[in-house]
């Protein structure tokens, strides 16, 4: 039975998604954040530009949390998402 | 022959946004903004060619990155490509950081627009801004590694069609200096003999000089003018060599280079006291105009502040192509001056803006 996980995206973001502040994926099994990424990114490629660069990387002031935990502190980008989990993208402290 | 007055365009890159003004008579101006809040503005390019006035904006956040926009409707309305205008390619494993500089080709070559990026690149859209492709002779060039930053990044800031020649391109970057292509791009040589690099063991090398800005004379498509970290010059020979044109200037730093739009030997500079002193000449601020390539230069301050201390960057200055030509600038206390009269008497049309990165304006077409 597929279950989904959900991407929380963050306010200033949500022009990109149509409005939506979740974002629905439906999961067979773990997947890496990367690939979720890929997956919006057909759906909502300047949602995707505005979280990573062209190279794929994340962009240093966004922050990802998988399960409440910081990415970068896990495997960042191919950090493994569980279905049903929460996956949570925030802008950092940044700018003057 | 009567008429409605042309309309003109005024826009104003920040540091946390983007105004823009329209103005019938260039004394009184109504202003929209801030467009982009919270979004640096540091490139604008303004093509009023194919009958529009296309604004278009390179805008970088802090926190999601640069991307190029455009509005054909003077800011009522955005557009962004899905997959972004400028991207590298995958091979040279590399992330757009900002885009310093979009500037429209001449007439004859609509749809032409030049980019010029931070890491230091060169790139070219043929479809009005929509795609860009990345200058290979140049991303490529062997001086690359040695290619140094300025404080504001390692960037590609001056871009310079040559209206005579479509295969002819200048380039000035920080550091590094002014390039040159005469085969469109396909190979650069540099271009900086006679410019100095007192800041480098050997203070006249081939390349590695902090040239600010540079700009194209008006009538002869082979004279240059550069203001450089530390030196004001002239070339007439499309960039080989350079002599100083600092004489009769307060003093040789500055940002700012602008050329007239139609006078041959007419050129702008904003002095700045020097590199360890980054404000106006004992704080007066002051616009210097040469009308003969910089053999002499007078001074102008009617209507600018009697005591001002902030500078005025490269590309946060522009003229229209009026006669006689607006001149206009910004600084980085968020002040904006316009002047009608080539630059003899300003009026503020702005103040207590974020930083002023960019002033771009234009006689309104469409």
């Amino acid at each position: 039975m597929p279950e989904d996980a959900t991407v929380l995206v963050p306010s200033l973001l949500r022009q990109y998604t149509d409005g939506r502040s979740e974002l629905f994926l439906e999961m067979d099994g773990p997947c890496a954040v990367s690939d979720m990424l890929d997956t919006i990114a057909g759906a909502y490629p300047i949602f995707n530009r505005r979280v990573r660069d062209e190279t794929g990387s994340l962009r240093r002031y966004v922050n990802v949390y998988v399960g409440g935990d910081d990415v970068r502190r896990q495997q960042g980008l191919a950090t493994p998402v569980q279905p049903g989990q929460e996956v949570l993208i925030i802008q950092s402290v940044a700018g003057g | 022959m009567g008429g409605m007055a042309p309309t003109v365009v005024l826009a104003v890159g920040t540091k946390k946004g983007l105004w823009l003004g329209t103005s019938e008579d260039r004394q009184e101006w109504a202003f929209t903004g801030p467009h982009f809040l919270m979004t640096e503005v540091p490139s604008i390019g303004i093509d009023t060619r194919d009958g529009r006035t296309r604004i278009l904006v390179g805008v970088r956040s802090e926190h999601w990155g640069p991307t190029v926009v455009w509005s054909d409707d003077l800011g009522q309305s955005w557009t962004e490509p899905e997959q972004g205008s400028i991207a590298f390619p995958p091979d040279t494993g590399a992330a757009l950081e900002r885009i310093w500089q979009l500037q429209p080709d001449s007439a004859d070559r609509p749809g032409v627009v030049w980019a010029g990026c931070e890491p230091i690149s060169v790139w070219k859209s043929t479809d009005a801004g929509r795609t860009f492709e990345l200058n290979r002779g140049l991303w490529d060039h062997p001086h690359r590694e040695h290619w140094g930053a300025g404080y504001g990044g390692a960037a590609a800031h001056s871009v310079l069609p040559s209206p005579a020649d479509a295969d002819t391109v200048h380039v000035a970057m920080s550091t590094g200096g002014v390039y040159r292509t005469t085969d469109a791009g396909q190979s650069w040589t540099a271009r900086n003999q006679g410019i100095s690099a007192y800041f480098m063991p050997d203070p006249n090398p081939e390349f590695g000089q902090c040239v600010h800005k540079i700009a194209r004379d008006a009538s002869d498509p082979l004279t240059l003018f550069a203001q450089n970290h530390h030196g004001v010059y002239r070339s007439d020979d499309n960039a080989d060599s350079w002599t100083s044109i600092a004489e009769g200037l307060p003093t040789d730093f500055g940002f700012v280079m602008l050329t007239h739009p139609r006078r041959g030997g007419t050129a702008w500079v904003v002095p700045i006291q020097a590199d360890g002193e980054r404000i106006p000449p004992h704080g007066e601020l002051a616009v210097h105009r040469t009308d003969d390539g910089g053999r002499s230069w007078q001074r102008f301050d009617a209507g600018l502040p009697q005591a001002e201390f902030n500078a005025v960057l490269r590309d946060a200055a522009s003229v229209d192509t009026l006669e006689p030509a607006g001149v206009y600038f910004g600084t980085r206390g968020g002040e904006v001056f316009a002047s009608a009269d080539e630059g003899a008497s300003f009026s503020e049309v702005l103040a207590h803006l974020p930083d002023v990165l960019c002033v771009r304006s234009a006689v309104v077409v469409g």
